[in-house]
């Protein structure tokens, strides 16, 4: 495919299709009900088709968004007046949809910014319904709702195209099957529902922020998605309950630290050795926003405890001034909630900073169920080279060496082992 | 239930001449939103909205003659068919019809069942 003028009109042309497909695909599934998804996904990827083929010529138009809109509102039209939709459409707007008095003011009306909205809420909803795996719903969210290609989306789970297919396939049957419909879940099961759509963000966030990918750009693309649709959530009234604000504090302090987690040439740095003037100052802010609106309300979510450690690690204004005591009581009363071994691993090393490296090895040495985490031998290396014992610490890097799928881990912990010589 | 048909006369924005202003728009917006209260209820049965023009086919001869066929007014622009429980309650769901607004009418008319 040729592409239109510089690279970076090819890659703001490509941002903008990402994006609008997914509103795009939303819009078009609420339209015609979750059967016919695949029928949506088709007049989504005609319409960008269609748009490369006029734009390449150098004529993109003034407002590329409207142009896109008309062109997939007028493919969805043709297909309702030929009844060429496979499944036949359930929902209360079907009537309206039969009429020429309905059909194009209800479409337009479909396009308009707050119903897109409102559609991709109720496909969250639908990607993460609970009969669903959570690696599925994640899946699904990214195809449908991130715009992502099954390549990118095969690239960032670092398996091949004919997987992400497959699963996308099995998934929509099983949507189809259980008869999920874009409706929102009714009042008595929401906070179940919306604390599912929370954890499957949480886990696209940390899919993008943790390091098992070789390649930086597409993760910092999938927690740009996280946070994009964690702030949809926080934006209607219906969702917008004080947990929602706690993830997206959480996910704007961690996002703040993105740009200096790696040196020029890839290298992992700690958060010990970050250039704190470097953290990204208006994600911070953003964090700290949101923290407040966190706080109103009753509810102390996992998110609440989670975000008050990261926001006491990003408004610290050193890492020696860091409130290490109050994070090992935040990280106690996460412990007592969740039982979770990689927050048992954390609060490990917040007892390293407060009463030292030989109380952390005592502890983390309690831990077996983590013996095969990259990230608990990492620890335990450090620990141990910090106690001045290198026999032990290059024995747990060698281990972490083995465990790890990362270009810049695989450099870090080698340059470590180098330490222990 | 029985089913009735209104049959909508006259009316200045009416649907064929939906893209001609603001003001049409914003009258067909209102239909969209009065035939979703309609569907909503599950009153609704049918409807279209019809060109201002047409042929006209006439007797044994089969006399084929160009529209319009009466002054603006009593043009017929459209039609729904609606469920209601008799002649009055669909003459009172009428009553929700932009069309009011604008200068037009509503004929309500009773669907005619064929005994057997």
């Amino acid at each position: 495919m040729s592409h239109p003028g510089n690279s970076e009109a090819y890659k703001t042309v490509d941002h903008l299709f990402r994006h609008e497909a997914g509103k795009m695909v939303s819009a078009l599934t609420h339209l015609f009900g979750f059967p016919n998804i695949e029928q949506a996904e088709d007049i989504v990827q005609d319409t960008i088709l269609k748009a490369l083929e006029i734009w390449k010529w150098g004529k993109i138009p003034e407002n590329p968004q409207a142009w896109l809109y008309k062109t997939a509102k007028n493919k969805a039209i043709d297909i309702i007046r030929r009844e060429k939709l496979k499944y036949k459409i359930e929902s209360e707007i079907a009537i309206l949809l039969k009429s020429e008095y309905s059909l194009a003011p209800k479409i337009n009306e479909m396009f308009t910014e707050g119903e897109i909205k409102d559609s991709q809420l109720r496909m969250m909803f639908a990607c993460c319904h609970p009969s669903i795996s959570s690696e599925a719903q994640i899946t699904l969210m990214l195809k449908t709702l991130c715009g992502l290609s099954v390549h990118e989306i095969a690239n960032a789970f670092l398996t091949n195209e004919e997987t992400i297919t497959k699963r996308l396939y099995r998934t929509k049957e099983k949507i189809r099957e259980e008869k999920i419909s874009l409706d929102y879940p009714g009042a008595d099961v929401m906070p179940a529902r919306l604390d599912a759509v929370l954890k499957t963000l949480y886990l696209l966030f940390n899919e993008g922020y943790s390091s098992s990918h070789p390649e930086k750009l597409i993760r910092e693309d999938l927690c740009e998605e996280a946070i994009r649709l964690a702030i949809l959530l926080s934006e209607n009234v219906k969702t917008n309950q004080s947990h929602v604000n706690a993830l997206l504090a959480l996910m704007c302090y961690h996002a703040s630290r993105f740009d200096t987690r790696l040196d020029d040439s890839g290298l992992i740095i700690l958060l010990k050795d970050q250039d704190r003037m470097q953290w990204n100052k208006f994600l911070i802010q953003k964090g700290n926003e949101y923290m407040t609106r966190a706080a109103e309300g009753e509810m102390v979510h996992e998110f609440h405890i989670e975000a008050a450690i990261s926001s006491l690690h990003a408004n610290a204004a050193s890492f020696e001034e860091t409130d290490w005591k109050l994070i090992l009581t935040l990280y106690d009363s996460l412990l007592n909630r969740t039982n979770n071994p990689v927050v048992a691993l954390n609060r490990c090393l917040v007892l390293g900073e407060l009463e030292g490296s030989e109380k952390a090895i005592e502890e983390l040495r309690k831990m077996k169920e983590l013996s095969e985490n990259c990230h608990y031998n990492t620890s335990l290396g450090e620990m141990y080279l910090k106690a001045g014992n290198q026999t032990e610490a290059k024995k747990y890097f060698g281990k972490a060496l083995t465990l790890t799928t990362s270009n810049a881990e695989t450099e870090l912990i080698t340059r470590k082992m180098s330490m222990c010589e | 239930m029985e089913k009735f048909m209104y049959l909508f006369r006259g009316g200045d924005n009416h649907a064929y001449n939906a893209n001609d202003s603001e003001v049409a728009a914003q009258n067909m917006q209102r239909w969209v939103k009065w035939m979703e209260s309609l569907g909503q209820k599950g009153i609704l049965v049918d409807g279209e909205p019809l060109q201002p023009t047409g042929k006209q086919v006439n007797g044994s001869k089969k006399t084929i003659i160009d529209g319009p066929f009466v002054e603006a007014k009593e043009l017929v622009g459209g039609y729904l068919i609606v469920n209601a429980k008799d002649i009055n309650d669909a003459v009172e769901i009428s009553k929700g019809c932009p069309i009011f607004d604008e200068n037009g009418k509503v004929e309500v008319r009773p669907i005619q069942k064929m005994e057997m």
